[in-house]
């Protein structure tokens, strides 16, 4: 029991894929022009990474050790499929504001990078509470970002009109600009708020690629660095 | 209008005024980790700008007289990283032998392309919109250049960063982020540009 809880706070909190370990930046970014999008956005990929994960620690045994990232990949892009059609069924409205960014759950690194980091090594059960955490981080941390945005790009929240009517709107907010602006603050807030506990800053940010949280050609930036 | 003129309006339409890092989201883990140094940023676009055009050449094919004859479309995500993968692998297999040179050169970015969500994002992108085999072509080149000029920018411009003094909460990706948005900003006056 301890140990699921302790999952579920690395997953939100400790290690949040969005703010601590930087990871899946592509949806995060691009989908979060308002506070649903971003919710939908992030329980999509939370219900996709709670099922791989699951299959995947299932299977870690049986997946042989050099073909386990295509092995990976089937299994994720299986679940994205199902996922996508799910959606296309149920969520009409949704489905159409994510577009193309529902399939591309299958190019998450946050997916791919907990299957190899940990559901390949530890027990179904802990797996599913790791993906559930890093889920529910990944989804807070969208509707946040989605949130902010909507509220000062439109002046709603959850479509509702909540800002007064004097309030002009800051429409670069919903734009792409926008989307890199809030998550660069929301950075230096954590930042900031890290110096002042005086904690050391994350030096782990996802160091180039999707890719680099998962094999060995990893910190290609970083050896770059250590050679000149 | 010929098919040059055509394909020199279509690269510019999908590199600059549609750019695909700055306006359509794709590619961003490279863009803000493989963007340090000048020469690294260099490579990677190279690689994607070949690994784009031969996979979403070969996802048309597929795509065109398999899955769609056959009624597969659902399969689509599925089959289409795979291809991906294999192809990034083969790329790399058949470089090591053939041309050392390069692979030098350019090796080390092609493990890390094959969960580029450009790529991708291009294959399932332009099958959903039932491009023709030019257009498609149009497509994906002109977005590999986009990915190629945002990237070499970026990494110009985080070398300039580095000799500026930035107040310490914002130093690390912050600073980055607030580059690419002005960068975004700035790549949105092309679409004042129309043909």
């Amino acid at each position: 029991m301890k140990k699921i809880l302790e999952r579920l706070y690395n997953g939100i909190i400790k290690e949040n894929p969005t703010f601590v370990l930087m990871l899946g930046m592509c949806p995060t970014l691009a989908v979060t022009t308002s506070a649903i999008n971003g919710l939908g956005m992030g329980l999509s990929t939370c219900a996709v990474l709670i099922m791989s994960n699951l299959i995947i620690s299932l299977l870690r045994k049986i997946i042989p050790d050099r073909v386990r990232m295509p092995a990976y990949i089937v299994v994720v892009a299986s679940l994205v499929t199902v996922v996508d059609l799910l959606m296309q069924a149920y969520v009409r409205g949704l489905y159409a504001s994510l577009g193309l960014y529902i399939p591309l759950i299958v190019v998450n690194c946050i997916i791919l990078g907990r299957a190899e980091a940990y559901a390949s090594k530890n027990p179904p059960l802990l797996s599913l509470f790791d993906g559930l955490g890093m889920g529910i981080g990944f989804t807070l941390a969208l509707t946040v970002i989605g949130l902010i945005r909507e509220l000062i790009g439109k002046g709603t929240a959850f479509g509702f009109n909540i800002m007064p009517s004097f309030y002009e709107p800051v429409s670069i907010m919903i734009m792409a600009p926008g989307a890199f602006f809030v998550l660069a603050f929301l950075c230096a807030v954590r930042n900031a708020v890290m110096m002042k506990r005086k904690q050391p800053l994350p030096e782990k940010y996802c160091t180039g690629h999707c890719a680099s949280c998962m094999d060995t050609s990893c910190n290609i930036g970083k050896k770059e660095d250590d050679q000149q | 209008m010929n098919y040059l003129t055509a394909f020199i309006l279509g690269i510019i339409n999908y590199a600059l005024i549609d750019n695909v890092v700055l306006s359509r989201f794709l590619g961003l883990c490279p863009f803000l980790g493989v963007s340090k140094k000048t020469n690294t940023a260099v490579g990677m676009g190279t690689s994607v700008i070949a690994v784009i055009t031969i996979s979403s050449a070969l996802t048309y094919v597929i795509n065109r007289f398999i899955l769609i004859p056959l009624d597969l479309v659902y399969m689509r995500t599925i089959v289409f990283i795979l291809i991906i993968a294999a192809l990034v692998q083969a790329v790399e297999i058949l470089m090591k032998r053939k041309l050392p040179a390069l692979y030098k050169a350019l090796g080390v970015y092609l493990p890390l392309i094959t969960t580029n969500c450009a790529v991708l994002g291009v294959a399932i992108d332009s099958a959903q919109k039932g491009f023709g085999f030019f257009d498609t072509m149009v497509f994906s080149v002109g977005t590999a250049v986009g990915f190629l000029v945002s990237i070499v920018l970026m990494s110009g411009i985080r070398e300039r960063i580095q000799y500026n003094k930035i107040p310490k909460a914002f130093q690390g990706m912050p600073i980055v982020l607030l580059a690419a948005g002005l960068m975004a900003i700035a790549f949105f006056g092309f679409k004042g540009v129309s043909f």
